[in-house]
């Protein structure tokens, strides 16, 4: 019965999902999937409601997950190929424990978690970034033996200070990113550069199975609407279908599907080829990258791409904690009041997956409308990605936010983990975000900290 | 899904009265099953602990001057040392002092699987030796590089299994001076370092159970034993299902890869499943080597003995199957899937399935809802 009221008052609201009183549904973000754990493991269960065989099949896809790849030729025949050049040599690496990455924060680390897409001006033949001819798409800082890494990625910050209306003071950390011992010379005098970190990989299959036409419908492109926030669906090319598709995963949702999410990054990040893609990241300089043993070819077959996948798209949203606290509550209407649930759309419903009932029909609260919308210059990485221009990203689901702590140890968010905190993350919203920044920056210390702990319970 | 949707259908963990007025958890009743379970997990600790000092005491021979029997002799000591930690991964799962989530030892004591490569780069490279790099780099940039803990032990001693008939074969010579390859001293001060730390860290975790200490038993006993046995059955199930029927067994199954199996330098695969197996029974039935005592198995007879006997059934079932399987494990899962090995992998797999399915029942019928991932 409450279901069938939504859709009324949804006639009535400004968006979806957007009636204030807390419902049940809340506090399992991710429907039937939803999991009850709050440890070290919270990322890393699957569905709570796949079952039997498929449940699994979820366990061989976890082990090919954190399984290192190694060099060609190796005795481990089905897991070569590691590189020639790569950032990371298994997919765990960077989403350790299924959570988040983050830039080095001790001195001597390097960047892992933390990769740099590469582009130069203009596009590919399918609308896409233009690679540097030296370096590629992606920066390789690590080789295998005999072969030249690229080169290192340095990170140096400035800070920004500011203040909150009641005067209390705020400083942010702004990093700048400069590329050292290059092993091919010079990149292009025009090289642009996007630092991405590894993202949490829960409910990747519930946002999977969000119709295209409900994405369509959110975007306000033109601002209609006059609120000052557009939303853009970007529409990028899907190499397994051969035609433009309605691009949602990645930090500039340049991503049609979670299997093309998954294909490239066994080659941009492991340096793994597939059917897919079936060539290594070796521009033409790199003699040795070229000539290098190969794992096969491809060195990752359609079985183990398909479980790496299956895993992927499984893998269960924790349930809320506190939901109910008072302060929660009060920071759940503030999130509303504030702004940020206009593009960080709390309320979903997913379609029907021909293959995965277990994702059909769910209502989840992921917290993102899964669009576009230009976050200002302070964000910006200057590097268009399909229809996505430098300044523009996607907006990133916040379920689950609240564990990335207990997780991985860390809270660096944002699309390079520049954010010290969820705090600082909010506090670099600009652009489409300034508005809801600024009622944020109007808040009362006793607010913010409301605010705080309603995304602290995600 | 017939059983998820009865189970939600009740509220998230609440205490409900199981038939007839019965209150299977009555405190008189339960508080001695509880206390049991604290008992025989410091049994089987103590155990775990002194069959690793053996091994540091094996290890140690065999650095201090390697030749073959003493290598065969401390690889012979980690298999005995393995037969007691089966076991204890009954009391894992529940945030326990074995694998609590900021101080449980656990990660470093038996991950798996592990990169061999990583162990090797680390005794080929530069870093002065000792027991805080090797934990410090344990787990470092990936799930798989495994630095510290029995298999990475594992691997020193036999070194990749690269037979379809035995287990890996590492020539004792790798530890000699001279002889290829190189690094034989950091080898023997790898093994050394690492043996030493799995015995402080097993230490560590026997000391929380000790009893008449202001520790973990002492917080754990006191608990409302519904509390307790939450995190008993959390425990048992959770180590049934996903780990020994999903991550142990299905992923080795369906991948048919010995890099999946658990223990896969020295083939001893199925001793570590039955151990495991061995060790859910032994924690139903209040038993732990020769003692037997209060058991859960006591609680569930009061509200339903038919459950009982099944539980027991479902128990004795599952360590049959993995006895049936043909050794070595690493073998058994090759071949097309009517092949006796498969058949005999995935029969216990089944049977570690339903025994996990019969647990949440266990847990049901005590008033408990169980929630297993």
């Amino acid at each position: 019965m409450r279901r069938a009221l939504i859709p009324l008052l949804c006639l009535l609201a400004s968006g979806c999902g957007d009636d204030d009183a807390p419902t049940p549904e809340e506090a399992l973000p991710g429907g039937e999937t939803t999991v009850h754990d709050t440890t070290r493991n919270a990322f890393a269960l699957a569905a709570r409601n796949l079952q039997g065989e498929r449940r699994d099949a979820f366990f061989v896809g976890n082990a090919l997950f954190n399984r290192n790849w190694v060099t060609a030729p190796a005795s481990a025949e089905g897991l070569d190929g590691l590189g020639p050049t790569f950032n990371a040599s298994s997919c765990a690496a960077c989403h350790f424990k299924d959570g988040r990455g983050k830039p080095p924060t001790e001195p001597g680390e390097k960047p892992l978690s933390l990769l740099f897409r590469l582009s130069i001006p203009g596009v590919d033949e399918h609308g896409g970034p233009l690679a540097d001819p030296v370096y590629g798409g992606q920066l390789q800082p690590l080789s295998i033996l005999g072969v030249p890494a690229e080169g290192q990625m340095a990170l140096s910050y400035n800070t920004h200070e500011g203040q909150y209306a009641d005067g209390t003071p705020w400083s942010l950390e702004e990093p700048h990113y400069t590329l050292e011992n290059l092993a091919f010379g010079a990149p292009h005098a025009e090289l642009r550069v996007s630092p991405r970190v590894a993202p949490v990989m829960i409910g990747l299959g519930l946002l999977e199975a969000i119709p295209d036409a409900a994405l369509e419908k959110l975007a306000d492109p033109e601002d209609r609407d006059g609120d000052g926030i557009s939303g853009r669906v970007n529409h990028v090319w899907d190499v397994q279908a051969g035609a433009v598709r309605v691009g949602r995963f990645g930090w500039k949702a340049n991503q049609p599907s979670l299997s093309q999410q998954n294909t490239s990054a066994f080659r941009g990040d492991i340096g793994i080829t597939s059917a897919l893609f079936p060539d290594e990241d070796c521009p033409p300089v790199q003699t040795a990258c070229q000539q290098a043993p190969k794992g096969g070819t491809p060195e990752v077959d359609e079985q183990k791409l398909n479980q790496v996948t299956f895993y992927s798209r499984m893998l269960a949203v924790p349930a809320r904690r506190d939901a109910d606290a008072p302060d929660v509550l009060r920071g759940r209407s503030l999130f509303r009041e504030v702004g940020c649930a206009t593009c960080h759309v709390p309320r979903h419903e997913t379609g029907t997956v021909e293959d995965a009932p277990e994702l059909s029909g769910q209502i989840i609260f992921p917290y993102t409308d899964l669009l576009l919308h230009d976050m200002g210059e302070a964000l910006s990485d200057h590097r268009p990605d399909f229809e996505a221009t430098g300044n523009e990203w996607r907006t990133p689901p916040l379920w689950g936010i609240g564990l990335v702590e207990t997780v991985n140890r860390h809270t660096r968010f944002l699309h390079d983990g520049r954010a010290r905190s969820l705090e600082e993350a909010i506090l670099w919203h600009g652009g489409e975000g300034e508005k809801a920044r600024e009622r944020f920056r109007t808040l009362s210390a006793t607010e913010r900290a409301q605010l705080l702990r309603f995304l602290e319970s995600l | 899904m017939t059983k998820q949707g009865w189970l939600a259908l009740m509220a998230a963990g609440t205490l409900f009265t199981a038939g007839c007025g019965t209150n299977a958890l009555e405190e008189s009743r339960a508080r001695p099953v509880v206390e049991r379970y604290a008992a025989l997990t410091y049994e089987n600790y103590t155990d775990v602990v002194k069959q690793a000092e053996a091994l540091r005491a094996a290890v140690e021979v065999f650095v201090a001057d390697p030749t073959e029997a003493k290598l065969v002799g401390a690889r012979q000591a980690w298999l005995d040392a393995r037969t007691s930690y089966g076991q204890s991964e009954a009391f894992r799962f529940y945030g326990g002092p074995i694998d609590d989530e900021d101080t449980g030892p656990e990660g470093q004591i038996n991950a798996w699987p592990l990169d061999e490569a990583y162990i090797d780069g680390i005794i080929d490279g530069r870093e002065p030796l000792s027991q805080e790099l090797i934990t410090s780099m344990n787990e470092r940039d990936g799930e798989t590089n495994i630095s510290s803990g029995y298999h990475a032990i594992e691997f020193l001693l036999w070194g990749k299994d690269e037979s379809t008939t035995g287990p890996g074969n590492r020539p004792y010579t790798d530890f000699v001076d001279g002889i290829t390859p190189s690094n034989a001293e950091r080898r023997r001060q790898y093994l050394s370092l690492v043996t030493k730390q799995l015995v402080e860290d097993l230490e560590s975790v026997r000391a929380t159970w000790t009893p008449n200490q202001d520790n973990y038993r002492k917080t754990f006993v006191a608990e409302a034993p519904k509390e307790a046995v939450l995190k008993i059955l959390t425990g048992l199930g959770s180590l049934s299902g996903a780990e020994l029927a999903g991550e142990r067994m299905t992923v080795a199954y369906d991948n048919k890869d010995q890099e999946d199996e658990h223990s896969c330098f020295s083939d001893n695969t199925l001793a570590d499943l039955y151990g495991n197996a061995l060790g859910i029974q032994n924690v139903y039935l209040g038993r732990y080597g020769g003692t037997d005592g209060a058991g859960l198995d006591e609680l569930v007879a009061a509200v339903d003995p038919k459950l009982d006997e099944k539980m027991k059934q479902r128990l004795q079932a599952s360590l049959d199957a993995i006895q049936a399987i043909p050794a070595p494990f690493d073998q058994a899962i090759m071949g097309n899937d009517s092949s006796p090995g498969r058949q005999k992998v995935k029969a216990a797999i089944d049977a570690l399935r339903a025994q996990t399915e019969t647990l949440v029942d266990v847990a049901t019928a005590l008033g408990i809802q169980l929630n297993l991932e």
